[in-house]
C-alpha cells in the first residue's frame, strides 16, 4: 500500500474563490462530506478584486429589464461562439442568484427605493441591441468582488464547511477506467503530502493571467486546475481567446474597472480627443472590451499615445466630481492614486491593455461536468471531474466576455455544480478505486521537484515564459511570431522539466508551491500558443492581422486542445436555447 | 536609493533553533518600489524566503507584516514611506505564532473573527427579491465591510497581545458592528449578549494604534465606542 495518509470526501472543491465557495455552501447544506481546499485563505482568492459588479438582469435600474436582452449581449458579446443554452441559463437563472446574494447579507449599494444599485457596463443593450444602452451591473461601490466573496466565506462559516486552507492540489488521480477519484494534495504548512479520495473533484481554480508578464491578475493566478486537468490528459477548449482588459494602470497592471466608463468616464488620446467615437460611434467606450482594447493598441500605434514613449492612453474622470469618485468609485481613487500616483478627480489615468480574463478552460455542460471527446467527435463526461469559473468553460462568454459576467457565472454555475453534484451523491456513485500506480503517476511531478540536484532557476524560466506569451500572443497576432513563440515554449518546457527546486524543507515552502505553479503556467501557456497559431480567423478577443476577418464557415465551432498529442480539433456550438429562438450570428458592431 | 539595507526575519523551524534577523542588499535601481516588491527581489537571492502575498493591490490582505516598527501590507507600501537612512526592517506581524519567517499562524485572529457570528442573520422569511435598504441605511455599512482581514490592526493592539484568546480585537469588533448597524441584521440582542463579558469589548484600551495602521483607513476604535454604547443602552 502507498504510505501516504488518504483522506476521504463525497465532494473535494479545488479553490476558494467565488465559484468554489458558491459551490461548497450548496454542497455544505446538503450535509455530505465535503471540503474546500485552498492554497490561500479563501479572501486572498483572486475573487476579490473584481471591482464594478454583476451583471444580471434584477430589473432594478429597469423595471421593463429582461434575462433574454442580456443572453442577447452575452452572446453577441462572445462573438456568436458562447453555447445558447449556457448563456440562456445564466442569464435566466441569475437574478435568483443574486438575490440569494443580497439575502446572505452582502453590502450592495442602493437606490433611493432601496433596490440594489445597477450602473452601465460595456456591451449592455435593451431589447436586443434595439433600445440603447442599459444599466445592467448590480454594484457594491467598485469592491463588488470583495464584497462578494467575503460574503460567501461568511456564509461557508455559518454552514460550517470544511476548509483545508493553505493546501496546494498537486495532480488529478485517475483509476484505471479513467474516472477521476481524487487528487494529491499537500499542506503548505507542514509539507505533509495526502492522497485524498473523493466521488466528485470540481476544480475551481481560477485564471492564469500570470502567463503573461503584464496582467490584471493576482500573482496566485497560474491556472493550477487548468494544468492538472492537462496532465491527466483532458482537453482544453478556447484557450486562444484571452481577453485584454481596456484599463489596467500603466506600468503596474492592476485593474481600473469598466464602471469608470459606466459612470461616464472616457478614453483620451494624446491629443485630447475621445477616440472611442470613431471606432464604435454607438456604444463609445462602451463598447465590447476586445473592442476598446484594439481600439487603443491602434491608436498607440498610429501615433496617438500619451506620454514619453506615446505608450499608453488616459482614462479621464475628473469631470464627474469628488462625490461620484467618492460614492462610486472609492477603490479607484485609492488604487490610482497608490499605482499612477495620479489623483483622477484632478488628472486622467494612464492606462493600456492589460491581461485579465481567460474566456477557455475545462468543457463543461452546465451542470459543471467535465466533458471530453472522442475520435469521431462525440462528447463524453469524465466521470468524477467538475469544473467552475474561470477554470471552466461552459461556455457562456465566447471569444470575449463582457463586463459583469464572470461575478455572475461564478455565482451560477458554482451554484448548479453543487446542487448536480448533491443529486448524483443522493443517488449514490461508485468508481473504482485508484490503484498504487494511478497514485504514483500523480506524484511524479511533485517528486521530480523533489529529487532535482541542479538546473536552471524557476523565477528566470518563469520570467521568460511570461515574456513569449506577452510578445507572441497579444491583443494583435500573427502567424511567423505566433510560431516563433510555439518553438520556444517547446524549448521552454524541456528546461522548466529540468529545472532545480534549491529549497527542500517542509515547514511554508513558497519555492515549492512556485515550482509546482510553473508547470501549469507551462501547461496554459502552450494550450493557448497552439490553439492561439491554428485559430486562422479574428473573432472576440482572438485578432489576427493574417486572417483579419471573421470566418463562420470553418470557425463558428469551440476549439478543443488535446494535450497528449498537441493537435486542435473543433467542437460544435450550443445553437439550440431551450426557450428562446436561436440568436443567428451576425456582424458585431458598438 | 541604490542597493538597499534590508534586515529580515527569518525562522525555520526545521533548522533553526532560534529566528535570527538576515541582512540583504537589495538593488532597487534608484525606483520607489513597493515593500513586496523587494521582497520577490530577495527571493530571487535566497529562494528560502517565505512570505504571503496574493493580489499585490491591497485588496486581499496577505501580506501584512511589520515594517520599520509598524504594521501594513508589504504590496501598497513605497519605499519612500518607510525607509529611514536607506534601512528597511522586516517582521512578521507581532503577536502571533511564526510558522516560518514572515509567515504567522492566524489562527487566533481568525478564532476571534468566527467568534462574533461573521454572517448577516435574519428571522424573517426572506422576499422573491432583494431586501429593501435606503441609501442612507446603507451608508452606514461604509467604513465597516471594507476589512480585508490582514490583521495589521489587532497585530499593533496591545489588549489583543496580551488576551488573545478573550479580547475580540480591532477587526472582530470591526465585523462585528458592521452587522449590528446592518438594518438586515435581526440578531442584535443575540450578538450583543455575546460581547457582554468584560473582556471581549471592554479590554479596549483606545489606544487607537489599530486606526493608525489600518491600511484600508477603516476606524476600529469608532466602531468599539458604537457598540459599547449598544451594550450600555441595553443594560439600563
Amino acid at each position: 500500500m502507498s504510505n501516504l495518509r488518504s483522506l476521504t470526501f463525497d465532494a473535494i472543491i479545488i479553490g476558494g474563490g467565488g465559484s468554489g465557495l458558491r459551490a461548497a455552501l450548496e454542497l455544505a447544506k446538503s450535509g455530505k462530506k465535503t471540503a474546500v481546499l485552498s492554497k490561500v485563505f479563501p479572501t486572498r482568492s483572486h475573487t476579490v478584486s473584481a471591482q464594478g459588479g454583476i451583471t444580471c438582469a434584477i430589473a432594478s435600474s429597469d423595471p421593463d429589464d429582461d434575462w433574454r436582452w442580456h443572453m442577447y449581449d452575452t452572446v453577441k458579446g462572445g462573438d456568436y461562439i458562447a453555447d445558447q443554452d449556457a448563456a440562456e441559463y445564466m442569464c435566466s437563472e441569475g437574478p435568483k442568484a443574486v438575490f440569494e446574494l443580497e439575502h446572505m447579507g452582502l453590502p450592495f449599494s442602493r437606490f433611493d427605493n432601496g433596490r440594489i444599485y445597477q450602473r452601465p457596463f460595456g456591451g449592455q443593450s435593451k431589447n436586443f441591441g434595439e433600445g440603447g444602452q442599459a444599466a445592467r451591473t448590480c454594484a457594491a461601490a467598485d469592491r463588488t468582488g470583495h464584497a462578494l466573496l467575503h460574503t460567501l466565506y461568511q456564509n461557508n462559516l455559518k454552514n460550517n464547511t470544511t476548509f483545508l486552507n493553505e493546501w496546494y492540489a498537486v495532480d488529478l488521480v485517475k483509476n484505471s477506467n479513467g474516472d477521476v477519484v481524487g487528487c494529491i494534495a499537500m499542506c503548505i504548512e507542514t509539507g505533509e503530502v495526502v492522497h485524498v479520495k473523493s466521488k466528485a473533484t470540481v476544480l475551481a481554480t481560477g485564471g492564469a493571467g500570470r502567463i503573461y508578464a503584464s496582467t490584471t491578475n493576482a500573482l496566485i493566478n497560474t491556472g493550477d486546475g487548468i494544468g492538472m486537468a492537462l496532465r491527466a490528459g483532458f482537453p482544453m477548449q478556447d484557450m486562444e481567446m484571452w481577453q485584454f482588459h481596456p484599463t489596467g494602470i500603466y506600468g503596474a497592471g492592476t485593474l481600473v474597472t469598466e464602471g469608470c466608463r459606466g459612470e461616464g468616464g472616457y478614453l483620451i488620446n494624446k491629443d485630447g480627443e475621445r477616440f472611442m467615437e470613431r471606432y464604435a460611434p454607438n456604444a463609445k467606450d462602451l463598447a465590447g472590451r476586445d473592442v476598446v482594447a484594439r481600439s487603443m493598441v491602434m491608436e498607440i500605434l498610429e501615433g496617438r499615445g500619451c506620454g514619453e514613449k506615446g505608450d499608453h492612453v488616459f482614462l479621464k474622470l475628473d469631470h464627474l466630481g469628488e462625490e461620484v469618485l467618492g460614492k462610486r468609485l472609492p477603490g479607484i481613487v485609492e488604487l490610482s492614486k497608490t499605482f499612477a500616483h495620479v489623483d483622477p478627480a484632478k488628472d486622467p489615468i494612464p492606462v493600456v491593455p492589460t491581461c485579465h480574463y481567460m474566456m477557455g478552460g475545462i468543457p463543461t455542460n452546465i451542470h459543471g461536468q467535465a466533458i471530453t471527446q472522442d475520435e469521431s467527435g462525440n462528447d463524453h463526461i469524465v466521470n468524477g471531474l467538475f469544473a467552475c469559473g474561470e477554470a471552466a468553460c461552459v461556455s457562456v462568454h465566447g471569444a470575449n466576455r463582457l463586463g459583469g459576467n464572470s461575478l455572475l457565472d461564478l455565482v451560477v454555475f458554482g451554484r448548479a455544480a453543487g446542487m448536480f453534484i448533491e443529486g448524483a451523491l443522493n443517488e449514490g456513485i461508485e468508481y473504482l478505486d485508484a490503484s498504487e500506480s494511478d497514485i504514483e503517476s500523480a506524484m511524479k511531478r511533485i517528486t521530480r521537484w523533489n529529487e532535482s540536484e541542479g538546473g536552471e532557476s524557476i523565477p528566470q524560466l518563469k520570467a521568460e515564459l511570461q515574456d513569449i506569451m506577452q510578445t507572441s500572443f497579444g491583443v494583435f497576432r500573427e502567424e511567423k511570431n505566433m510560431r516563433e513563440g510555439v518553438k520556444k515554449l517547446a524549448d521552454l518546457r524541456n528546461r522548466i522539466g529540468n529545472a532545480h527546486l534549491p529549497d527542500k524543507s517542509n515547514a511554508f515552502n513558497t519555492a515549492r508551491v512556485e515550482a509546482l505553479e510553473l508547470d501549469n503556467l507551462m501547461e496554459v501557456a502552450e494550450a493557448t500558443a497552439i490553439a492561439a497559431l491554428e485559430r486562422n480567423e479574428s473573432r472576440g478577443a482572438h485578432s489576427r492581422y493574417d486572417f483579419p476577418d471573421r470566418d463562420d464557415v470553418n470557425w463558428l465551432k469551440h476549439s478543443l486542445y488535446f494535450p497528449a498529442t498537441k493537435e486542435l480539433k473543433k467542437r460544435d456550438v450550443n445553437f439550440k436555447p431551450k426557450t428562446v429562438d436561436t440568436f443567428e450570428p451576425k456582424v458585431r458592431t458598438y | 536609493m541604490s542597493n538597499l539595507q534590508v534586515s529580515v526575519y527569518r525562522y525555520n523551524p526545521e533548522t533553526d533553533s532560534a529566528p535570527y534577523m538576515q541582512e540583504f542588499q537589495v538593488d532597487t535601481k534608484d525606483r520607489d518600489l513597493m515593500v513586496l516588491d523587494v521582497l520577490h527581489l530577495m527571493k530571487e537571492q535566497d529562494s528560502g524566503l517565505a512570505f504571503r502575498r496574493s493580489c499585490r493591490e491591497g485588496v486581499c490582505g496577505s501580506d501584512g507584516m511589520n515594517m520599520n516598527g509598524k504594521n501594513g501590507l508589504a504590496c501598497i507600501t513605497p519605499l519612500s514611506d518607510v525607509v529611514k537612512s536607506n534601512k528597511l526592517t522586516l517582521r512578521p506581524l507581532p503577536g502571533l505564532p511564526v510558522i516560518r519567517d514572515m509567515v504567522v499562524d492566524m489562527g487566533l485572529f481568525y478564532k476571534q473573527y468566527e467568534r462574533i457570528q461573521p454572517y448577516l442573520q435574519n428571522d424573517t422569511p426572506a422576499p422573491a427579491i432583494e431586501r429593501l435598504q435606503s441609501p442612507e441605511e446603507r451608508d452606514k455599512l461604509d467604513g465597516l465591510y471594507e476589512c480585508i482581514l490582514c490583521a495589521c490592526c489587532s497585530t499593533s493592539c496591545p489588549s489583543f497581545w496580551w488576551n488573545p484568546d478573550k479580547f475580540v480585537g480591532p477587526a472582530g469588533l470591526l465585523q462585528s458592528y458592521r452587522f449590528l448597524a446592518d438594518t438586515r441584521d435581526t440578531a442584535t440582542r443575540e450578538r450583543l449578549t455575546n460581547l457582554e463579558d468584560p473582556f471581549s469589548v471592554f479590554r479596549c484600551r483606545g489606544i487607537m494604534n489599530c486606526v493608525a495602521v489600518c491600511p484600508k483607513g477603516l476606524n476600529p476604535t469608532r466602531a468599539i465606542g458604537k457598540i459599547r454604547e449598544m451594550l450600555l443602552a441595553d443594560a439600563t
